[in-house]
């Protein structure tokens, strides 16, 4: 929904913190987690991250999240699925060049990302192709993985 | 130019100490020259005829060429084969390869045989929607972006490895660039990016459309504030306007393309628009090159190839410097 993903983008800062507080908690009960298996939970995981993420943030689910680092625009909604800056397709008025009505993910994305930090801290980060073996999968478990060092 | 120790047509020069490339390219813009290249316009044909009369129209003029890769995903000869012709009589070719339609197994395989064919130089770009083009059901492939798919191929050439770590035993010696857009929102970000661009690999940088010199200014002292003309070559885009009417039609229809009013005006109140058109491109190389680090002028002259000739002599954008070309 439109309205709440540009509420999302204009509360990028505290969202980040919440998402921040919240992965914290998880890392306290990961032991738990693990003991469970991560295998196990990734389904349900997932699919609560689906309805967090898909009402706030239109999130695609692509289970490698950026949103922290993208402004809380998820990158996966450009239609070119480019997770590292706009294309120079952008319209005058902030259209996107594909789909003219919609605003350019990345100009919410940098609205978003001038909420959470510097631009080194958060947009200038080089992001990796999108592992399509992982999409889907739930990317709160990926970064508890990521936390620990582990292979993600 | 011609350099002492040119080799025969279809090889590649020695490669210099503290040059990525053994290509032309790179030496003139190394060397502190102002460079020209131009975009080829590749035929809706399979004759090969077609591609040296068009690039025949640059001999003497520019300093390397690019091939786009069906630009505007419109479909017409591929990149590989023009630059797989043109390599092979001796032009420097810049290989322009789009995210759009290609994966990533694809791409390496395509950069590995571009280098082996003699292309010094990729231009790494996403790519434009295939919305945009003349097959629009088509799949957009998009697996990489721009700055990804740069770093990819520095990987390719510095880690000597693909992506998946598997050892390459030659390694494509390229030249590599990125595109930018000083003139499209989120206006702030585009220094942003283009510093991206830089740290994934980019060694030279080409700019969209230049028709508004007073942002350029103002982006080029940005991302010189941020120290990245030491570290890339900045070539700015030009090119001829047809008509008042084509600029319109430019400005309402192709993205990323920013026309302020006073160029439509400066068109629309002259008796030979076209000629007009090819005068504005020449004020423009003149004004670009007294920006503080632009290293040369990239000219897209769309249909009107046959001008990149007086655009270069009346714009005196070589100087003194004649740059290769096919011997007679």
């Amino acid at each position: 929904m439109k309205a709440v993903r540009l509420w999302s983008v204009r509360n990028a800062g505290w969202l980040k913190k919440c998402y921040a507080a919240l992965e914290g908690t998880l890392a306290l009960f990961n032991p738990l987690l693990r003991a469970i298996g991560h295998e196990r939970l990734d389904k349900p995981f997932a699919a609560i991250e689906g309805v967090v993420k898909g009402f706030l943030f239109d999130s695609q689910s692509c289970g490698q999240c950026t949103l922290g680092e993208t402004g809380m625009a998820c990158p996966m909604n450009c239609p070119k699925t480019l997770r590292n800056g706009p294309c120079g397709g952008v319209r005058q008025n902030g259209g996107c060049e594909i789909k003219p009505e919609m605003t350019c993910v990345w100009v919410n994305a940098w609205e978003g990302s001038q909420k959470i930090g510097t631009p080194e801290d958060t947009i200038k980060i080089i992001q990796p192709p999108v592992d399509n073996r992982i999409k889907g999968r739930s990317a709160w478990l990926r970064a508890l993985r990521l936390r620990n060092g582990e292979s993600a | 130019m011609k350099f002492d120790d040119e080799p025969t047509p279809g090889e590649n020069l020695p490669i210099l100490p503290g040059h990525t490339s053994p290509g032309r390219f790179e030496r003139v813009l190394r060397a502190g020259h102002f460079a020209v290249t131009a975009e080829i316009a590749p035929p809706d044909s399979a004759d090969p005829a077609d591609v040296y009369e068009r690039a025949a129209l640059f001999d003497g003029y520019v300093d390397a060429i690019n091939a786009t890769d069906s630009s505007g995903a419109n479909c017409h000869m591929s990149s590989m084969g023009i630059c797989s012709l043109l390599t092979r009589r001796g032009y420097a070719m810049i290989l322009q390869q789009s995210c759009r339609d290609r994966n990533r197994i694809a791409m390496q395989g395509d950069i590995l045989g571009a280098a082996a064919m003699g292309v010094c130089n990729i231009l790494c770009l996403s790519g434009d929607g295939v919305q945009s083009g003349d097959h629009p059901e088509a799949k957009p492939v998009f697996d990489m972006d721009s700055i990804s798919a740069l770093g990819m191929v520095r990987h390719m050439r510095d880690e000597q490895r693909f992506l998946s770590g598997r050892a390459i035993s030659a390694p494509p010696r390229l030249f590599l660039g990125g595109a930018a857009n000083p003139f499209a929102p989120p206006l702030d970000f585009r220094p942003h990016r283009m510093a991206k661009k830089i740290a994934a690999g980019a060694q030279f940088i080409q700019t969209q459309y230049c028709f508004d010199i007073e942002r350029m200014k103002t982006f080029m002292a940005q991302v010189r504030d941020m120290g990245l003309l030491e570290k890339a070559y900045v070539l700015a885009g030009v090119g001829p306007l047809a008509s008042a009417k084509a600029a319109e039609w430019i400005r309402k229809n192709v993205a990323g393309v920013h026309i302020p009013d006073e160029v439509i005006k400066r068109l629309s109140g002259a008796e030979d628009q076209k000629q007009e058109g090819v005068n504005l491109c020449i004020d423009l190389i003149e004004q670009v090159r007294e920006i503080e680090g632009v290293s040369g002028a990239h000219i897209m002259a769309y249909r009107m190839e046959d001008r990149i000739g007086e655009i270069v002599t009346r714009s005196n954008a070589l100087g003194n410097r004649e740059p290769w070309r096919p011997a007679p």
